[in-house]
């Protein structure tokens, strides 16, 4: 009976009609679902609405429908091994920072995924859309990030195999996500993961080949994209193989990670149609006991940028993961210049310490001291393929030594954190950074030259009662604009002769910041905040500009409601008790978001 | 476009219903099944996670966010007592990607935190709990229904939490929230 009274009102379905349709829909479904035999009903939304001020100042486009909109709500239904679900989005159309082609030209909204999926302890089936990760995710990754407005799940079917003891396979077959439709490409992998002590158990209990605690795993994957080629001139591979393997070895507080992946050759628009194939290698070193903890890694990246369609670039259709191997930064000032990597050709290295003095100690005192130091350092590869340019390539073809340092340094990170607790009510935290930043590569700016800035942040946590807590933020970011010549070389800043720079180019936003944040939280619901930074270092008098906002955030178990007012600078923001990316804007936000 | 949102609706439906008149029950599962890691990065699934009828605190979090750290660090000064008085076990699952998902182990540990922690490096277990942004934490009964969540994290949340936990812990209601 449901079924048809939904389905006449679906078929003269209009976007007014859609709602109230949705909701129809849920109380039917808890109707039916109340009984817990009957399963169960879960799912989330998020509505983020954002109005723009003209503000040319600060970079803000103009935005004429000057008030904007970015919605999702995800149904998710469970019952034993049966699970269904369906996420609808709408872009009316997308706040600034989302890419474009989610709204298009007249703002969009629909179904973006949908799913079931049936699961037991041997088989795990999933039809419609999926997320998969093959390993570290050097060939296959396909994920979401809401707030950035990143979705490339693959659409078709997964099917994974757990029936033997200590094995794991995965295959894929799917079509790639690209905003409300779907890629050129096809996409077939599959993917075996081995843990070697649980493996044997499936020839008795007591075989075992490791001593007691050690842990060995394998893995490997190969992923194929097939596309037609079109192309008139060019003899272009229909079927692009990439493959990866993997090792990861345990034993105490020590654990050693490798993978290597490799793709055949895949000229397209973001490699500049280089026949090269592809190479990455990604070795990871951890050690910890009670209180310390120690990890170092190496990445190094030839060609590496595979997507499921030649011709998408930016975040469109991309296949893999490539993540930076740098500090990831939440302080305001540390995210001004985040590293990208650079998938053409790179090599970096990361170390990281934390270390936490026991309670007691000189150091540690009552209630325990944390220290945190990270550097990380990304070089060039050594390749007779010119990279400062990223858009050159002489032939289709170069040389690389592909785990030789090159000569360019692409950045260099130095951070140390210090965290202490000096009583029960009150908190803090020092850090400082040293950075150089290569904006001219990383930005794909010519003429930008390099960054070099030195940060001091501060944080106090004052509890004033149980749950009253009031929380400051002060930093400080010195800057230094450098001039890079054609070899890459390191140059000071040319001046004209009113001590103006010329070169490098400077943006918006160039010259030294200062940063402050007070908040004010009664838990568990409220929570004010207001901030400051001041660009007072601009060498354009006109943009040294105050950014002020504030928020209002109210929280009730997993509803939460913020509602903002101010001049924000785009990155990422940490207030209210969440982190979250939010784009450069001028005006109102208000933002609800729930699990239900 | 119209037809084919009618169509996936009517399909997803008809799914459901099929699901509800076939399908088998097993209602004392209620972490749903989903593909994630140990600390050693081994993959298991999420619905085998118990407590022998005894709360689980299931907290996300990552090694980027600070309100989730400032929270599971002050957690975890109260943990051993509210571990003996109530029994409750707190389990932390990083949604950390790739990026810092090898950082994890030595974080926690560096940390000296005594949790039992999972990796959800591609946001499995996050979307089938339907989780928005970190910290979240859902409080889960002895038989595994979830009685009390919440989003974001002030100093002083352990209050209303600690209240929430006796009560589960005593077989009660919850309360007032």
């Amino acid at each position: 009976m449901f079924i048809g009274i939904l389905h006449s009102s679906f078929s003269a379905m209009s976007m007014r009609t859609f709602l109230p349709a949705l909701l129809v829909f849920f109380s039917v479904i808890s109707l039916t679902a109340q009984n817990q035999n009957d399963g169960v009903i879960g799912g989330n939304f998020q509505v983020d609405v954002q109005s723009y001020a003209p503000d040319s100042l600060i970079g803000a486009q103009n935005v004429p429908e000057k008030l904007r909109s970015n919605a999702f709500l995800n149904l998710n239904y469970t019952k034993g091994n049966f699970s269904a679900g369906i996420r609808y989005e709408s872009y009316l159309k997308e706040i600034l920072g989302f890419s474009p082609n989610w709204g298009g030209k007249e703002g969009n909204a629909g179904i973006g995924y949908r799913y079931a999926r049936y699961t037991n302890d041997d088989i795990d089936v999933t039809i419609g859309n999926f997320y998969e990760q093959f390993g570290n995710g050097m060939i296959l990754r396909t994920y979401e990030e809401r707030g950035l407005g990143l979705d490339n799940a693959l659409d078709g079917v997964r099917t994974k195999l757990t029936m033997i003891k200590g094995l794991q396979i995965t295959g894929v077959f799917g079509k790639q996500r690209s905003f409300f439709t779907v890629g050129p490409g096809i996409v077939r992998g599959i993917d075996g993961e081995l843990l070697l002590e649980d493996f044997l158990k499936n020839f008795g209990d007591n075989v075992s080949i490791l001593p007691e605690g050690w842990r060995l795993r394998f893995g490997g994957g190969v992923l194929s994209k097939y596309e037609q080629d079109l192309d008139p001139t060019l003899n272009l591979p229909e079927n692009v193989l990439a493959y990866n393997t993997r090792m990861t070895f345990q034993a105490g507080g020590f654990a050693l990670d490798a993978e290597y992946a490799y793709k055949i050759n895949d000229p397209k628009t973001t490699n500049v149609n280089t026949y090269n194939p592809g190479r990455a290698l990604y070795v990871n070193g951890s050690y910890s006991a009670p209180g310390l903890g120690i990890n170092i890694s190496l990445k190094s990246l030839d060609n590496m940028d595979y997507r499921s369609s030649r011709r998408s670039q930016l975040t469109d259709l991309v296949l893999n993961y490539l993540p930076a191997v740098t500090k990831q930064y939440t302080y305001r000032l540390l995210t001004l210049y985040p590293y990208a990597t650079q998938p053409n050709g790179e090599i970096g290295v990361q170390a990281d310490l934390l270390y936490t003095f026991p309670k007691g100690s000189f150091l540690g005192g009552k209630y325990g001291t944390s220290i945190n130091i990270n550097y990380a350092r990304v070089h060039s590869i050594d390749s007779s393929r010119n990279l400062s340019d990223s858009n050159a390539i002489e032939g289709n073809l170069y040389n690389t030594k592909f785990l030789q340092f090159g000569d360019r340094v692409f950045f260099d990170d130095f951070n140390v954190e210090i965290q202490k607790k000096w009583s029960k009510d009150f908190k803090t935290n020092f850090g400082f950074m040293r950075q150089y930043y290569l904006k001219e590569l990383i930005e794909v700016l010519p003429g930008t030259g390099a960054i070099k800035t030195d940060v001091i942040t501060s944080e106090f946590i004052y509890s004033i009662t149980s749950t009253q807590t009031i929380r400051l933020e002060i930093q400080h970011m010195a800057a230094e604009h450098r001039k890079i010549d054609a070899a890459g070389n390191d140059l000071d800043a040319e001046k004209d002769g009113n001590g103006k720079t010329i070169s490098p180019k400077l943006d918006n936003n160039n010259g030294s910041w200062i940063y402050a944040l007070a908040e004010y939280t009664i838990a568990p619901q409220w929570f004010i905040s207001v901030f400051n930074e001041y660009n007072y270092g601009n060498e354009d008098p006109i943009r040294r500009l105050n950014y002020l906002s504030g928020n209002i955030i109210y929280v009730k178990d997993a509803l939460r409601l913020t509602i903002g007012y101010g001049r924000v600078r785009g990155g990422i923001l940490c207030v209210g008790g969440v982190c979250r990316p939010v784009p450069a804007s001028n005006g109102f936000s208000l933002s609800v978001s729930s699990t239900f | 476009m119209k037809t084919l949102i009618s169509f996936l609706f009517v399909g997803f439906l008809t799914l459901t219903m099929c699901i509800n008149l076939f399908a088998q029950d097993n209602s004392k599962q209620v972490i749903p099944a989903a593909s994630i890691k140990n600390i050693k990065g081994e993959k298991v699934n999420s619905a085998t996670i118990t407590n022998d009828g005894k709360p689980i605190l299931l907290n996300f979090w990552a090694t980027w966010c600070k309100p989730c750290i400032q929270e599971l660090s002050n957690l975890s000064s109260l943990y051993d007592d509210w571990k003996e008085a109530t029994g409750v076990k707190i389990v932390a699952v990083s949604v950390d990607d790739v990026r810092n998902s090898a950082k994890v182990a030595p974080f926690v540990n560096g940390k000296r935190w005594e949790y039992e922690v999972y990796l959800d490096e591609n946001g499995d277990l996050k979307r089938a709990m339907n989780v928005n942004n970190v910290p979240h934490a859902f409080l889960i009964d002895g038989n595994g229904k979830v009685v009390w969540q919440h989003n974001s994290y002030a100093p002083g949340d352990e209050e209303k939490l600690y209240e929430v936990i006796k009560q589960v812990a005593a077989g009660q209601e919850v309360t007032g929230h």
